[in-house]
């Protein structure tokens, strides 16, 4: 027993004792954090996942005008529209009854930020996945079909959200954002890439 | 039965003696069970805690086994589940069982958190039991909802799209917390693997561990009763409460007809109606999910709805998930709103009885409504019955303090049979 030092309680330093404590603690937490990252990193999609996710390419001959092809690109079904002049008439005009109507707030490539929100009139490229909670909107492409000034678009089932031919939300649709544009290009007239643009491959 | 502690307990001999004084089982049944003085009062409203712990053993129990056959994966989720069903012996015994019993598991424990709503079991000093409750409800709806996705039908499909495209709504952190939840550009394989590991073992662990809290918690602070008396402040001489009465034999044995009757409903429905009409499995889910087909209702199972018609109810996305998200952290903050000089709803007055009657009807209705299309006169109503909802919490701190409560009795009521 003799060998074993014991300090007085006196001779305790507490305050030491306290900041030792502490940054033991500290250095454990921070410690505990950066054994988390690779946990949580995990999560993120995987290598496969990515990529699976490559762009996708659509022969653009096979759409007649007023129809619309769903290819899918990243397990989302994409829009392609091949407006008619009628159709493309009908996405003016009612700029009032539309929650963002210029696109302000909305997700879409710069060279779609215009009126069409397309880089050809003709052709409308959106990713077919309500705004609101991931439903997909169905084709309601005639004028009237819903309502009697309704000018045509895609209304979705699930809560009701509606979307004018130009993927831009209705005032009163639970959504709040106009369907959004992936990033697409035209390596030639008659076929378009989903997910590639000048800038490369979408991440 | 006499009580003895484990220092107080003359030495035993044999294998219990052996036992008792490596590991303190009598000490656990005497402090636990037949040293717990519970209320002598208690009504048809105290069967509800109990039946929780059954059904979670009951889940527990037929989860071990679905999980032999069931085989995650986009490619074999359904067939295995079909498998279950078809050709494993008794597979589909265990398999309704497990689904029936997660709607049980929600009836029983909204039953039980109304009682709690009732008689003010969340009041002071009760209020850590009543949040370590909540904990274990909010634990459970994560429970469900990964379960709900497992079978990977259609409607477990676009079930979680839906919920899982309500982070995305927070601002700024949304989408990249939606990517990093499904683990793929939409809800995938990756998503059914990892919520097939919370649902069988995280989950199930961080249930056990808040139940067994909550267990602990009652035991501290005691049973409230139908008359929201503290019957710790009235002692015998033997310094026991002279209104409670041990919890084992007297409630355990209650109890047991309690599960009596609650296997009769359970059977029922299993042998019978094991998809009531569609409310505890919905029809779209016999058919395999479908990333490119949306079923043409979207809706939760019916636990889930009042929330859902709260979230439709809101022309607004971001404002709709962010009411859907209060309506459940409501109940956190009760034992704080509740101002009332009284527990029990026996002597409360007609503002807080007429307060709790609404609040229980609108939850029923938005539950109705929540599984109805979300068009016309279904949203003018789920929006007048949203208002009720919260005004019921928002409102308490007035009324609860106005109300004209009657006197409290100084011992229970309690009328001998």
């Amino acid at each position: 027993m003799a060998d074993h030092a014991v300090v007085a309680e006196e001779d305790v330093d507490l305050s030491r004792r306290k900041f030792l404590t502490r940054a033991t603690i500290a250095t454990g937490a921070v410690g505990a954090v950066f054994a988390a990252v690779p946990f949580i990193e995990s999560w993120m999609p995987s290598e496969r996942a990515r990529a699976q996710g490559a762009p996708t390419t659509v022969d653009l001959s096979k759409v007649e005008p007023g129809q619309m092809m769903t290819p899918v690109w990243r397990k989302q079904p994409i829009f392609v529209v091949r407006r008619t002049p009628d159709m493309i008439a009908r996405v003016a005009g009612h700029d009032g009854e539309l929650k963002d109507p210029k696109s302000d707030s909305s997700e879409q490539p710069k060279y779609c930020e215009n009126p069409l929100r397309s880089r050809t009139p003709e052709f409308l490229v959106l990713i077919g996945i309500c705004t609101h909670l991931g439903c997909i909107p169905k084709q309601r492409f005639s004028a009237g079909e819903l309502y009697a000034s309704w000018p045509g678009g895609f209304f979705c089932p699930c809560h009701g959200s509606r979307f004018d031919l130009a993927g831009r939300v209705f005032d009163g649709s639970p959504a709040s954002l106009n369907l959004r544009i992936p990033p697409y290009s035209y390596p030639n007239p008659s076929t378009l890439i989903v997910g590639e643009d000048e800038k490369g491959a979408a991440t | 039965m006499t009580v003895k502690t484990a220092a107080g307990a003359p030495a035993k001999k044999g294998f219990w003696g052996w036992l008792n004084k490596r590991l303190p089982v009598e000490d656990f049944i005497s402090t636990q069970l037949t040293g717990y003085y519970a209320p002598k009062n208690f009504n048809i409203w105290y069967f509800f805690g109990s039946l929780a712990l059954l059904v979670l053993v009951l889940q527990l129990a037929t989860g071990i086994f679905l999980t032999m056959f069931y085989k995650p994966g986009e490619l074999t989720s359904f067939d295995s589940v079909e498998y279950i069903m078809r050709e494993v012996d008794y597979g589909w015994l265990i398999r309704y069982l497990h689904s029936t019993g997660a709607s049980a598991f929600f009836i029983v424990v909204y039953l039980h958190m109304f009682r709690a709503l009732l008689y003010g079991s969340y009041k002071a000093p009760r209020e850590l039991l009543w949040l370590l409750g909540m904990l274990v409800y909010l634990a459970l709806m994560a429970e469900a909802f990964m379960g709900y996705v497992l079978p990977w039908g259609n409607m477990s499909y676009w079930g979680a799209q839906v919920i899982v495209n309500l982070f995305g709504t927070i601002p700024g952190i949304g989408p990249g917390l939606v990517l990093w939840i499904r683990g793929d550009y939409a809800i995938a394989d990756s998503t059914l693997n990892r919520f097939f590991s919370l649902h069988v073992a995280a989950l199930p662990l961080a249930l056990l561990l808040l139940v067994a809290l909550h267990l602990v918690a009652l035991r501290q602070v005691g049973s409230n009763n139908p008359d929201g008396i503290e019957i710790k402040e009235k002692v015998g001489a033997d310094g026991k409460p002279l209104d409670g009465i041990p919890f084992h034999p007297y409630y355990t044995v209650k109890d047991v007809v309690g599960v009596g009757v609650f296997f009769v409903l359970l059977a029922i429905v299993v042998f019978f109606v094991p998809t009531l009409g569609g409310l505890f499995i919905e029809a779209p889910n016999f058919e395999p999910a479908n990333p490119v087909s949306t079923p043409l209702e979207i809706h939760p199972v019916w636990y889930f709805t009042p929330y859902y018609a709260i979230l439709r109810a809101v022309p607004n996305q971001r404002i709709g998930a962010l009411l859907l998200l209060l309506a459940v952290a409501a109940f956190f903050f009760l034992p704080w709103l509740d101002r009332s000089p009284v527990k029990s709803m026996r002597y409360r007055g007609w503002m807080s009885r007429s307060a709790l009657a609404l609040f229980a009807l609108s939850f029923v209705v938005l539950g109705f409504l929540g599984l109805q299309p979300a068009e016309g006169l279904y949203v003018v109503l789920a929006r007048i019955f949203t208002v009720i909802y919260f005004a019921f919490f928002l409102l308490m701190p007035i009324y609860s303090r106005l109300d004209p409560v009657k006197p409290v009795p100084e011992r229970v009521t309690y009328h001998a049979h």
